[in-house]
């Protein structure tokens, strides 16, 4: 591993270790480019991941404080917790369920398929599906993603039999195990997936494709990477004639550092993103760095997420098997008779019995609420992952009143549900609730919304730079050697998990800035 | 089987300020597992009385009658350690509990939902609701009860134990679905 001085300028600096902070660093440093990545968690492995759901929790998530507003349910159900993603070397590709579709061609070009929609801030990708399929074919084979190329589905487990029949009675037709970047056979230096249904908690085989244990190592190994864990970025500089220069951060032990850097690439997941941005502000640039056009930490979505529980009078074992490996996709269209614009996903779920009572069910407490979990091995289970729509006021924004351990403002996360958003809700929730009905179900749990782990869109790339923060490469519209290189920089959210979109933009992206260094351009 | 060791190794301390004591019923699924039948928590900050009260109060919470109290029992001692180890717990648990009157934990279920209807959104009731669903369901008391079967990479996963076993509904086709391993 490399040793890159504090006073170098030739360095990229990367903020961020997942799967777009991750595979940039791989694909800048395999070309020769010398990048220092700045981690705010520590250094897990295969072989210390801890399998006690709520052990595990506390080793991988990003737990610094934050606050909420806004009518959604994370806020009265998880007012703590509005996301549920990683502070860990990986990311969140550590906690990841693995799910890899591919956005549609319609989806990118969300605000000409829709049409005007009252309340929603759409615009379409400024990049077309042609360009981005190109990467989507990389990235597939990068991952081992399942039904593409030669890797074979995974097979099919009781909770996706459940699943299954209940879509064929109901009459859908594009229902199967799922694009996943889960090894159906040995693949890649990395195991096969032996069903252990811990995915969420870091899979100790390494079936499971993370940054962790394929891109971070293989970057080290070029020996251009200096890799910085339990580092926080905290601000980052810029000269007189308005390009970043360096990266200030607190290192493991409090200690403030500053990084000299040629480019400096955030990512950091949707909410922290936009957050160093926002803490960035100088007299040059008031508002934020890469702000003038007011967009950073706006139209933050993290797409429609929600469960349903079917319980049988015979056992599922929900539980055994992978968790997420189970998709309907006949719903991924843009059909506004449904009574809404946009498509959704229903995917499989299942949740260990500790997870399930704190994150899976509606709020209760009681006979009714002990009456489900005492239906444990019968429960089935499946969650919506549909398109959300952006709103200039679902926001991050700094809340000055709250400091983390550093004294700097938190992140405040603000949704209103647009009713577009809660009319694909309904109809995803009774589509499931039908489901289960027609294999006899003898009761159906509608659970809540989870706090969000597909946070996207808050400095969103946009051809018109008045309507988002980057160009079409994830290059801030603002500042040439500044980019955003996660979920962040997503136009719109589609009904795709977002994982995948994110390392095809990341390889996208790294042929960008490579080719402009060379060109002496940034 | 943590849990169950720690339930069994009363340590003698000075500061022992309470007890919760327990016997397993034969026959349950706890008492395939337990090393012993009968069960002792010491409490450090907590009375008896009050711990007693708090395990009638996690049982109105999540109420399965066919649960062992040594799984609620594990709750108490989870509040007893926080009230030990914080002063403001302790004062909300102590006054909590106090508000709810001594006859709390010998009153009839529905008079004892009612009593926590009263105070559903005061922090007391919200912390208590909290810490009974973050305790009661992650000990191998709850697995073996509800059936849960946890970690599995010790074991080699679900592959070869029952992942795909169930057989009251069709199969799914193999253009939909994905081979199996040889042996699965």
């Amino acid at each position: 591993m490399a040793r890159i001085e504090f006073q170098d300028k030739s360095a990229v600096v990367i903020i961020g270790s997942g799967a777009g902070g991750g595979t940039l660093a791989h694909e800048l440093t395999r070309r020769g480019i010398k990048v220092v990545v700045l981690e705010a968690g520590k250094r897990q492995s295969t072989a210390n991941f801890s399998q006690i759901p709520g052990e595990a929790f506390l080793q991988l998530t990003w737990l610094d404080a934050r606050t909420q507003s806004g009518n959604w349910g994370v806020a009265k159900n998880f007012p703590t917790l509005p996301a549920w993603h990683c502070k860990t070397v990986g990311g969140t590709t550590v906690h990841w369920t693995g799910a890899t579709p591919r956005l549609e061609p319609w989806e990118l070009r969300a605000k000409s398929t829709y049409g005007k929609i009252r309340g929603t801030s759409l615009i379409d990708w400024p990049i077309s599906y042609e360009e981005l399929k190109t990467y989507y074919l990389l990235a597939e084979r990068r991952l081992g993603v399942t039904r593409r190329n030669d890797m074979p589905g995974l097979p099919a487990s009781n909770n996706f039999k459940v699943m299954y029949a209940g879509a064929k009675k109901l009459g859908y037709k594009r229902v199967h195990t799922g694009h996943l970047a889960i090894n159906s056979r040995a693949h890649d230096g990395r195991g096969m997936c032996i069903q252990q249904g811990f995915c969420v908690q870091g899979c100790k085989m390494g079936a499971k494709w993370s940054t962790l244990y394929t891109d971070i190592p293989r970057a080290e190994a070029t020996g251009n990477l200096d890799l910085r864990i339990e580092c926080m970025a905290t601000r980052i500089e810029h000269g007189t004639e308005g390009r970043v220069n360096s990266v200030v951060y607190r290192d493991g032990q409090g200690r403030e550092q500053k990084q000299k850097a040629r480019i400096v690439c955030i990512a950091g997941n949707g909410i922290e993103t936009p957050r160093l941005l926002l803490l960035s502000d100088s007299s040059k640039f008031p508002q934020g760095l890469a702000n003038s056009s007011g967009q950073v930490g706006r139209n933050y979505c993290h797409q429609i997420i929600g469960f349903v529980w079917g319980i049988f009078d015979k056992p599922v074992y929900s539980w055994r098997g992978a968790t997420l490996a189970g998709v309907i996709e006949d719903e991924v269209r843009n059909d506004p008779s449904r009574g809404f614009v946009g498509g959704y996903r229903m995917e499989l779920v299942t949740l260990d019995l500790p997870t399930l009572p704190l994150v899976g069910l509606p709020y209760g407490w009681g006979r009714d609420f002990a009456s489900v979990i005492e239906n444990y091995r019968n429960m089935a289970g499946m969650i919506i992952n549909g398109e959300d729509m952006p709103r200039a006021e679902n926001r991050i924004t700094l809340n000055r009143d709250i400091k983390d351990t550093f004294g700097l403002p938190v992140a405040n996360v603000h949704v209103d549900e647009h009713p577009n958003d809660q009319a694909m809700r309904n109809h995803a929730q009774t589509q499931m609730s039908r489901m289960y009905e027609a294999i006899g179900a003898k009761r159906v749990v509608v659970g809540p919304t989870p706090p969000a782990t597909h946070n996207t869109c808050s400095a969103r790339m946009s051809a018109d730079p008045r309507e988002g923060v980057t160009n079409a490469w994830g290059q801030t519209h603002d500042i040439k050697n500044l980019f955003i290189s996660d979920g962040s920089a997503m136009t719109t959210a589609g009904a795709a998990n977002p994982t995948l979109t994110i390392v095809a933009l990341a390889l996208r992206q790294a042929e960008y800035i490579s080719r402009e260094m060379k060109a002496r351009k940034i | 089987m943590d849990q169950l060791v720690t339930l069994n190794r009363r340590e003698l301390l000075k500061t022992t300020s309470g007890l919760l004591t327990g016997c397993i019923v034969a026959g349950s699924p706890l008492a395939l597992i337990a090393p012993g039948r009968e069960w002792a928590v010491d409490l450090t900050a907590l009375t008896s009385s009050e711990g007693a009260a708090l395990v009638s109060m996690a049982r109105t919470i999540a109420p399965h009658d066919k649960l062992d109290d040594a799984a609620y029992a594990l709750v108490i001692q989870a509040v007893d350690g926080d009230a030990g180890k914080d002063a403001n717990t302790r004062k909300l648990v102590k006054e909590g509990l106090a508000a709810l009157g001594a006859d709390f934990a010998g009153s009839p279920e529905s008079e004892r939902v009612e009593a926590l209807k009263k105070i559903e959104s005061s922090a007391f009731f919200q912390t208590m609701r909290l810490k009974t669903l973050q305790v009661l369901y992650s000990n191998s008391i709850a697995y073996a009860y509800f059936g849960y079967e946890g970690e599995a990479f010790s074991k080699g996963g679900y592959l070869f134990r029952g992942f795909n076993d169930l057989r009251w509904l069709p199969e799914v086709p193999a253009e939909d679905s994905g081979p199996l391993p040889t042996g699965a």
